[in-house]
């Protein structure tokens, strides 16, 4: 188990969609309290799809390179298809065996992306 | 001769390999490993002994009896409590805070009593004090302390009025790794507001520096046994004995009675009031065996390495590229415990690497979410050490930490 192998390394380094968008539709921010990993995403959405996505934040490694790798896999989906994302596809996204402690991480970026939604769709 | 290479033998846990490699352990601060006379008092206990204790007529229950107040003379005599009488065996550190929060604010503590502690209290010594002004309406005041863990001594008299009833600090704490002045600090409380309980969390002191309650001066001290080579699950409330006289029970139930009647009660004399129930009978007998090996090592002997080896992290860790160590800089006022961040590379992510190489250190906010918040800092990372750490010990954590901020940085 290498968690932290090259394709995660260079998404933590170099994250892709990181920053803010000029205009966004709904933007959600989120935080791991317990070790103070801090995840905030931008989405546009047009015609219940996300054509454009941003975030930023801080935190360990593996926070950072699920939220890069997360906004790059969901760009263009459906807010349907965001909402049935699961557990096990971001783990296969980042494709590493992670302890529990560190399943937590992982989430942060789903849970703020799936909150974004949730909040889109009930306005 | 104190020599950690020799000691190392007596921890049956450091003997084990995880994917080929030997154990570097740095997190005693979390819970201490057990060494091998603990262990087997403990198994003694089960496999010889196993009675119930307090009411057993036969010899195996007076045998247990024995031993479990043997532990409790023991314990008392390694903190210089007048009598045994005035140890109370409880869960750990944070039951034993709990218990005070409760028998004695609740009946105590009125509206408007002040109640203060430290910006850099564990979560245990820092909520049931929130909560129990929260209860009764009280004043809670919170000390702020600088990034050495020092806080500004003038600043007492304005935190601490004559309307303090309860002033509640860790002598170490357990992210700084500053050791305060107890005795001093108690008594500047108590000429300010004689009526003020005091009460030291000694979780961090106990077993690395003397915890001599009679010289400290406070009304309570609370630590675990986990953390001083005991088991899990036994931990001790010290208080002067006039004081558990005063107090109502924490829990009630059986041993804890003198007489029990439909329509009356009379409860047992301290410490039996205090403990309700079956107690963790073969822990405190471990707890026992714990202080007999602490007092065969010398605890001025244990402080001395310990202070030897975490002089040698700091100096060896002080190189490291973006590194910033928290807590004194002078070994004299440190404890065994070293807080730090490195720039760039989050704390879990060293633990994580650390953890490959087969080293334990612990990473977030060690149960010190104010202090953190205050420090404006998310999380440290934290090693810990005792008395079998060796510098060969802290120079694989230093290189692992080098690997860490190449790979990431």
């Amino acid at each position: 188990m290498d968690i932290y192998r090259e394709i995660i390394l260079d998404h933590y380094k170099h994250p892709r969609n990181f920053g803010h968008l000029d205009e966004y539709d709904v933007k959600i921010d989120d935080k791991n309290v317990a070790c103070g990993d801090a995840i905030s995403m931008e989405l546009r959405i047009v015609q219940d799809r996300v054509i454009d996505i941003r975030f930023s934040g801080q935190g360990c490694v593996i926070s950072q390179a699920s939220a890069s790798l997360l906004t790059e896999h969901v760009m263009g989906w459906s807010v349907s298809d965001i909402m049935s994302l699961s557990k096990d596809d971001v783990l296969v996204l980042l494709g590493i065996d992670l302890t529990p402690s560190r399943v937590k991480c992982a989430m942060l970026p789903l849970e703020v992306l799936q909150k974004a939604v949730v909040v889109y769709a009930n306005r | 001769m104190f020599d950690p290479k020799i000691i190392r033998n007596d921890f049956p846990l450091l003997k084990r390999y995880i994917h080929g490699r030997p154990i570097v352990y740095l997190d005693s601060a979390a819970t201490s490993l057990k060494p091998e006379c603990v262990l087997q008092r403990m198994d003694s206990y089960y496999r010889e002994y196993s009675a119930n204790i307090h009411r057993g007529i036969y010899h195996l229950s007076e045998e247990a009896t024995t031993r479990y107040e043997e532990a409790r003379e023991r314990v008392g005599n390694f903190i210089h409590a007048n009598s045994s009488k005035e140890v109370i065996f409880v869960r750990n550190a944070t039951e034993g805070i709990n218990m005070i929060a409760t028998s004695f604010g609740n009946e105590y503590i009125y509206e408007g009593d002040g109640i203060t502690t430290l910006i850099s209290e564990h979560h245990a010594n820092f909520v049931p004090w929130q909560q129990l002004a929260k209860r009764k309406n009280a004043r809670f005041y919170v000390l702020p302390v600088n990034k050495k863990g020092e806080f500004d001594q003038t600043l007492l008299s304005k935190y601490i009025t004559q309307s303090t009833k309860v002033f509640a600090f860790a002598a170490i704490s357990n992210v700084l790794g500053i050791i305060h002045d107890v005795s001093s600090i108690v008594h500047r409380v108590k000429k300010i507001s004689p009526q003020c309980l005091v009460i030291v969390d000694a979780a961090q002191a106990i077993g690395h520096i003397p915890v001599d309650v009679h010289a400290w001066g406070a009304d309570v001290v609370v630590f675990s046994g986990h953390k001083m080579f005991g088991p899990t699950g036994i931990g001790v409330v010290w208080a002067r004995y006039a004081l558990l006289e005063r107090m109502s029970p924490y829990q009630y139930g059986g041993d804890m009675i003198r007489e029990v009647r439909v329509d009356h009660i009379s409860f047992a004399d301290p410490p039996q009031k205090f403990e309700a129930g079956t107690p963790a009978i073969a822990e405190a007998i471990g707890l026992g065996a714990a202080v007999d090996y602490i007092n065969a090592l010398g605890l001025s002997s244990i402080r001395l390495h310990e202070q030897q080896i975490i002089a040698y992290a700091m100096e060896q860790m002080k190189n490291i590229d973006g590194i910033h160590l928290y807590g004194p800089e002078t070994i004299e006022s440190r404890g065994a415990v070293l807080a730090f961040s490195i720039d760039g590379v989050h704390p879990h992510d060293i633990a994580q690497i650390l953890s490959d190489d087969n080293i334990c250190i612990r990473a977030g906010h060690h149960c010190a979410m104010p202090l953190h918040t205050h420090l404006g800092i998310s999380a440290t990372a934290r090693i810990s050490c005792s008395v079998f750490t060796t510098e060969e010990d802290i120079d694989q954590c230093v290189a692992s930490l080098n690997k860490a901020v190449s790979l990431l940085r």
